[in-house]
């Protein structure tokens, strides 16, 4: 690691002041892909700025038909809270498989969505629910702010500040480890809400986070791991590294999607 | 037995200061003055150097020093050794190129040493290392020992054409020949025996320092044997007079053979800390652990077994490649060739063994000893193809390895070992038992009912251990004597320190080696203190691998312990006013035979010291006797393993369900640390059946360098195990013991292997048989369905 200046401001306010003064800062969330980063001196920023002394940026609660989720908040208090498994279980599962115990007390919601790590979890959700990112800026929905490999919407200076979820009928999430890192290597979020199904998949494309639309259709059509018996995305565009090449991972894809539809439909 | 003598589960008297943080580890060392070293380390996996240059890197904020293999060579600093010495078929030595401690003119894998940077801090040392300027001229590189022999590849030393050290070989050819030519059955199989990293959970230490007044040396390191450390960087290195160097191995945090080595980074530390007068130290990253410990493994293997028509094995014969990296590593020759091939019997009487081993250098980190080391990689030959050469002549493995077990003993192999105890066929009973393997089909096809594979696979493996004999290792090419040393002194008051020249690092020998003390003095346990790993406290050692702390180690205290014993009778018989010959011993009383007369060990102990019932002329004052202990035999644990697993062919994820070992380790002193030991091993051994593998790519470049892609067993992984135990006694050493230490990680692969090629229905998978690996093995039989239809 080297050298950094630390601030640990208030406000968002402050640290959208902060950040807009030093180019070279990075915003501090749980720090659980940062903090490594720097440790291998792979990153060298000049400044932290830490977001986790502002009470606005954490919290969940229910908002009408929303699940409403502050960027600060960590995986474990959503897995724990009783206001998401009530309203989206699947999420609630989602944020317990994340890492390990220590992840879950240290990452947050925002600091996973903001990095748009190809193998993280909750993009997954955020697409999958039709999500909207709130920034102290603006809100984006899901379908825009994810714009492949650790690439999103933000602007400089912006700062995720809440992460809202519409209640779904049915969602659940099936996952398959990566052997080693226990990242998603494939996991598939399914969400149905009215007419409208989606299928969403992260840990398997080049490009980060997507919509399986032809898993979609299928399960508009009926909602039952039947109806996608037998199938898979592409191998093309998938990644391939040594614990999966592009067809395992597509085949992962598959079965997970199958997995997440049994779970959301048998509860 | 007392509650805490031989045969208790005594609770680990070393546990208390690790579990709650109060353990002592090289790292944890500060010493006055000390500065921080950190090695540059080449990024490429071959390469010349063309120039250094470290004139901006001097100037740097904290920067004491910038040393490299120019300053080694202008000191007469010796290069890092191999302590084996392999001779080829055609009699000629093997052929070992310069290991310098920082390179010379040229880097060989990845992680090699190029320079070191010594400074106030370590960040700053990290610092300027980033700024020495290194030209290189990059060479293609070869990381797999098979392609490093074929022509045309990079040759790695200039010393050893087509990369190969040695062309070794072991048994008669002829006689084994014949045996396959008159063979009614002939069983092939083609093997990799996958590359390993050890990853203990400290990684490695050193700090090393030079005092001015006395001229003397003192390195604290992360060894597994202090006093082959210090006569290596003394005799071989020449970094320090043997007698002005002290050698302290504190507290270690695990070493599964890693820390046996004498590495560049200990010999830097030590030259280093007088060129700059400071102590110097070093703690490993765990990238570094992964790019420049000695790795493990690496072997590719043909092998054959012939049967006769009554599926009797009448011949072995194996041609195995083995990787040894870029450097001969301290003891990298010995572990593919005499901890190899003579275990390839097995437990078998296979009367013809033939078998031919190429040592060869790669560009790649040096492999060595781990866990098992060579053992592991003859049970998973021999266990795999007694596995498949059952399948193969339709009989039920434990059957056919019962029909061919040696039952009579001892028994000489025709590869060197001469068995002296055991009794194969009563393990495989108790495992099939315990395992309920009668209950196994009716198991296979519960687990069909669900879509899932079932496979059951056996691994009857027998092992080497307390090694050995230091006349028969030196007529093999070992550089050192394999005794042990202890040294039992007992205080005035009747504690005891026992001084060993083992090394625990893991093991529990604080406790167990009590256990012995207290078994045989009849003293309370918390009396008792087992001193190990400083050179200057412990006068020489051998140290600690190939299961040897027990069956060697402890055989020395148990021969100190019977002089001290002796020396207490003729102390006894003046206190008590009796002949010496009347004088017995026992539950820490010393009677007059025949009376109610006696005295206490603690008292025998005062009087020893205050000599005032004795003359100074009949009888040295004093209670305090060592004793060396050197082998006359291997001794040689085996036993049954059986796994049990489920694959489901979805994701090609496999499941460990059940888990049976029945090992026979001889005397137990310590069930409880036996059976963790045995738990330890297996969780070792299934790592590198499922999970584990060093992946290098074409370049050279470590593609596992970390925790991100190399994967660990996990707990979770892993069922609770059926852990019987079978005894006879080892007829070679005074206590019985064999050795438990290995038995679990040279068990474990075979057993795992044969269970998913059981599931499976074929052969066609190699080790680690990952996710990937086994879905697509299972692709393999949903064609071979398809096919049959």
């Amino acid at each position: 690691m080297y050298a950094f200046t630390y601030h640990k401001p208030s406000s968002v306010r402050q640290a959208a002041a902060m950040l807009a003064k030093n180019e070279d800062a990075k915003l501090l969330a749980g720090g659980h892909t940062l903090l490594p980063t720097m440790k291998q001196r792979l990153a060298s920023p000049s400044a932290l700025i830490d977001l986790g002394a502002m009470p606005e940026l954490k919290g969940i609660e229910r908002k009408g038909r929303s699940v409403v989720i502050g960027a600060m908040t960590r995986h474990g208090e959503v897995a724990e809270s009783a206001v998401v498994r009530e309203a989206i279980p699947g999420l609630a599962e989602l944020a317990e498989l994340i890492g390990d115990p220590h992840v879950r007390h240290r990452g947050t919601i925002g600091g996973s969505v903001a990095n748009n790590d190809p193998s993280a979890d909750y993009p997954a959700a955020l697409l999958a629910l039709d999500a909207t990112v709130i920034t102290n800026k603006r809100k984006i929905a899901a379908d825009e702010f994810f714009q492949g490999l650790f690439v999103t919407a933000l602007e400089e200076g912006e700062i995720v500040t809440k992460v809202s979820f519409p209640v779904a009928q049915k969602a659940a999430y099936a996952k398959f480890r990566n052997p080693a890192s226990r990242y998603a290597l494939a996991g598939v979020f399914v969400a149905k809400r009215g007419s409208d199904v989606r299928v969403a998949v992260t840990g398997a494309s080049e490009n980060g986070v997507f919509r399986w639309t032809a898993a979609e259709e299928a399960l508009k059509a009926r909602f039952t791991a039947k109806s996608l018996e037998g199938m898979a995305p592409s191998p093309d565009g998938m990644i391939g590294d040594i614990h999966a090449d592009s067809a395992y991972r597509a085949h992962l894809v598959g079965v997970m999607a199958r997995r997440a539809v049994q779970a959301a439909t048998s509860r | 037995m007392t509650g805490t003598g031989i045969g208790a589960p005594v609770r680990r008297k070393e546990d208390q200061r690790f579990i709650t943080g109060a353990g002592r580890y090289t790292d944890d060392l500060s010493r006055p003055g000390q500065a921080h070293a950190y090695f540059l380390r080449s990024p490429h996996a071959h390469a010349k150097i063309l120039s250094i240059d470290t004139a901006a890197a001097r100037a740097m904020p904290g920067v004491v020093a910038i040393l490299t293999g120019d300053d080694l060579a202008a000191d007469k600093i010796g290069g890092l050794i191999c302590g084996w010495m392999i001779h080829s078929k055609d009699g000629s030595p093997m052929k070992a190129g310069p290991h310098p401690a920082l390179a010379q003119g040229k880097v060989r894998y990845v992680g090699d040493h190029v320079a070191v940077v010594i400074a106030d801090t370590y960040a700053q040392a990290r610092d300027a290392a980033e700024a020495i300027e290194v030209a290189y001229e990059v060479l293609p590189a070869v990381v797999d020992a098979r392609a490093a022999q074929k022509a045309g590849a990079p040759q790695v030393h200039d010393v050893a054409d087509d990369n190969t050290v040695f062309r070794w070989h072991l048994g008669d050819k002829a006689s084994t020949d014949a045996a396959f030519a008159r063979a009614a059955h002939v069983t092939k199989i083609d093997l990799v025996n996958n590359r390993l990293v050890p990853n203990p959970m400290e990684p490695r230490a050193a700090v090393g320092e030079y005092d001015p007044g006395n001229e003397s040396y003192t390195l604290f390191t992360t060894s597994q044997n202090p006093h082959v450390a210090r006569l290596v960087l003394s005799a071989f290195i020449g970094v320090a007079p043997e007698h002005k160097l002290r050698v302290i191995a504190p507290d270690v945090g695990g070493g599964f053979g890693s820390k046996i080595f004498i590495y560049a980074e200990e010999t830097v530390c030590v030259w280093a800390a007088r060129k700059v007068g400071r102590p110097v130290r070093w703690t490993s990253d765990r990238t570094e652990a992964f790019l420049s410990d000695a790795h493990g493994r690496d072997h590719a293997t043909h092998a054959e077994l012939a049967m006769d028509e009554n599926g009797k094995i009448i011949g072995l014969r194996a041609q195995t490649i083995a990787n040894l990296g870029a450097y001969l590593s301290t003891f990298s020759s010995s572990v593919p060739t005499y901890l190899y091939a003579p275990l390839l019997s097995g437990s078998y009487d296979i009367p013809a063994i033939y078998a031919e081993v190429d040592g060869v250098y790669t560009n790649t980190a040096p492999v060595d000893a781990y866990r098992g080391a060579g053992r592991p990689e003859a049970t998973f030959v021999v266990e795999r193809l007694v596995e498949v050469a059952a399948r193969e002549l339709g009989m039920d493995p434990a059957k056919f390895r019962k029909r061919n077990y040696v039952k009579r003993f001892p028994h000489q192999t025709p590869v060197i070992m001469t068995y002296d105890a055991g009794d194969y066929g009563a393990s495989m009973d108790k495992a099939l038992e315990l395992a309920d393997y009668k209950g196994f089909s009716r198991r296979k096809r519960e687990s069909a009912r669900r879509g899932k594979l079932r496979g059951i696979g056996f691994s009857s493996y027998i092992e080497a251990c307390g090694i050995a004999p230091s006349q028969a290792v030196g007529s093999l090419g070992a550089g050192v004597g394999l005794w042990e040393s202890a040294e039992v002194r007992v205080n005035p008051t009747g504690s005891i320190e026992v001084l060993t020249g083992s090394h625990s690092h893991g093991q529990g020998h604080e406790t167990t080696f009590a256990q012995l003390v207290c078994d045989r003095l009849g003293v309370p346990i918390e009396n008792v203190i087992i001193v190990h790993g400083d050179t200057d406290k412990v006068q020489f050692g051998m140290g600690t691998y190939g299961s040897r702390s027990g069956a060697v180690g402890m055989s020395a205290i148990a021969k100190a312990i019977d002089k001290v014993i002796v020396k207490g009778k003729k102390v006894a018989a003046h206190v008590l006013e009796a002949a010496e010959a009347d004088i017995e011993f026992k539950d820490g009383k010393f009677t007059v035979a025949g009376t109610d007369r006696g005295v206490g060990f603690a008292d025998v102990a005062l009087q020893a010291y205050i000599a005032h019932k004795f003359s100074g002329q009949d009888l040295e004052p004093g209670l305090k006797e060592g004793a060396f202990y050197d082998p006359t035999n291997f001794t040689f644990p085996a036993g049954v393993h059986i796994c049990e697993l489920e694959i489901d062919p979805d994701t090609g994820v496999t499941t460990i369900e059940r888990w049976t070992a029945v090992d026979d380790f001889g005397v137990i002193i310590n069930p409880m640390i036996v059976e963790g030991q045995v738990h330890g091993g297996i969780a070792q051994g299934v790592g590198q059946a499922l999970h584990e593998g060093a992946i290098y790519d074409e370049s050279g470049q470590l593609v596992t360098a970390s925790f991100m892609d190399y994967r660990m067993p996990r707990a979770a992984d892993l069922p609770s195990f059926q852990v019987g135990m079978t005894v006879t006694p080892c007829p070679s050493n005074p206590l019985g013991i064999k050795g438990c230490g290995e038995a679990g990680a040279i068990a474990a692969p075979a057993a795992v292997m044969n269970a998913i090629t059981d599931a499976l229905g074929h052969e066609d998978i190699a080790m680690p048989a990952t996710p990937q690996a086994v879905w697509r093995a299972a692709q393999k039989n949903a064609a071979m369905r398809v096919a049959a239809e």
